[in-house]
């Protein structure tokens, strides 16, 4: 790939999604963007480029999605849905027993394996969510990735990566070679479209955030912004999960790890005098059309 | 290292499936049906045994059955790789005393998986 070609789609990423790609990722690009070319009927990267320019913006949204998809699949990691389950819920079903109510928001939820993951952990936590109110809200950059997660539809492959067999037995249903997540799961789980470069008030506030990797994508600066922003987004008494890649340390002092359970974090309390008082009087579940 | 024993009447199979647990960290020995896959057992007990379902002499499910009631038969960690993809066989097998389950085809991130599931690998957290 030529460098004003590589620039050129650098700089497009970095405006449209956030991604900033140092300059050695020109196979990332190729791997994902050649597929795409040959799929629009232009021979390489440089048609493709040059089709840009001329301003196809299905194609530009296209580009952006094949970018920044991940693969993933189910429990991915397993400590973090272990701090979930023997960390966060027990806090939060003591914290919450008054009004019995849990959102939790996977920031970066993808084709659904992560906020269905999160589903799968409550439902077994069985009767100790009895009665309660459980709000999964997944969001994701790219639509093409929201209507597979809706469709809760995995491939035999995808539903043995990271996924218990026992789980597979008990929550999902064969359907000719692929396995359909059952009705019950897919109603715990909101999916909706989002930039995480644009505002999210409109979102509410929650309990748990998951926001796992998908902030190495971004550089310092558009980080900082981001966590300041998910701070006024969680309950003072809230947890922030990040990937094992990730911190929020030396970036923000909006949030501070928590000691042995790497990966989860909580709002600093000093976070109260730098956030706006309106926010703390919003209605939770206020959500502004877009 | 830990041993494990790759059941599987097809020769490929055993070859692709010894492949990916070598890399795994493992010492692989292979039979090709259940009454030689207990010979193995008796002699010494593998930590790791990958059960194929259909084969000749004696199947994955009857070895499985004979291998919990010997003594030590508990301890190895036994992991179903089979065509046989039905709830109604996954069910069967884990109620027999299995205790993963792989559908054909699979690869290296499917054994893997698997293999973390029971303990049998530690995990690696994964970055991007």
């Amino acid at each position: 790939m030529n460098a004003p070609d590589y620039e050129y789609l650098r700089k497009l990423l970095k405006e449209r999604s956030g991604l900033d790609l140092s300059a050695d990722k020109q196979y990332l690009i190729e791997s994902r963007l050649l597929p795409l070319a040959r799929k629009a009927g232009l021979a390489g990267i440089p048609e493709l480029v040059q089709k840009l320019q001329g301003g196809s913006s299905a194609l530009i949204t296209s580009v952006v999605e094949a970018m920044t998809t991940n693969e993933t699949f189910f429990f991915r990691d397993k400590v973090p849905f272990d701090h979930f389950r023997d960390t966060i819920m027990p806090e939060i079903l003591k914290a919450r027993a008054g009004k019995r109510s849990v959102r939790i928001w996977c920031a970066a939820g993808s084709t659904g394996q992560e906020p269905y993951s999160l589903a799968m952990t409550l439902k077994e936590m069985g009767a100790a969510l009895t009665g309660w109110r459980v709000e999964i809200i997944a969001t994701d950059l790219s639509q093409e990735v929201l209507e597979k997660a809706k469709s809760g539809v995995y491939s035999q492959f995808e539903v043995q990566r990271g996924l218990p067999i026992q789980h597979l037995v008990k929550y999902f249903k064969p359907n000719g070679e692929t396995w359909q997540i059952n009705p019950e799961l897919r109603a715990m789980v909101q999916h909706r479209q989002l930039n995480l470069l644009q505002d999210f008030s409109h979102l509410g506030t929650f309990d748990v955030i998951f926001c796992r990797n998908v902030l190495i994508y971004f550089d310092q600066e558009t980080k900082i912004n981001i966590f300041n922003r998910l701070a006024r987004q969680i309950e003072p008494d809230g947890f922030l999960v990040l990937g094992a890649a990730e911190t929020v340390v030396g970036l923000t002092d909006t949030f501070r790890p928590l000691a042995d359970r790497r990966g989860l974090y909580r709002p600093n309390d000093s976070r109260a005098a730098a956030k706006p008082a309106a926010d703390s009087a919003a209605p939770r579940m206020a959500i502004a059309g877009r | 290292m830990k041993t494990c024993l790759v059941v599987d009447d097809s020769s490929i199979v055993r070859k692709v499936a010894r492949r990916i647990v070598e890399s795994l960290g493992f010492h692989v020995i292979e039979a090709e049906d259940g009454v030689e896959a207990l010979v193995h057992c008796k002699k010494a007990m593998p930590e790791a045994i990958l059960l194929d379902w259909n084969m000749p002499v004696m199947d994955g499910f009857q070895f499985l059955g004979t291998l919990r009631r010997m003594p030590g038969g508990d301890e190895p960690k036994v992991v179903f790789c089979t065509t046989e993809t039905g709830i109604d066989h996954i069910t069967k097998a884990m109620g027999g005393g299995a205790n993963e389950y792989i559908m054909k085809p699979f690869d290296k991130d499917i054994v893997m998986a698997k293999f973390q599931e029971v303990g049998l690998v530690e995990r690696e957290e994964t970055a991007a």
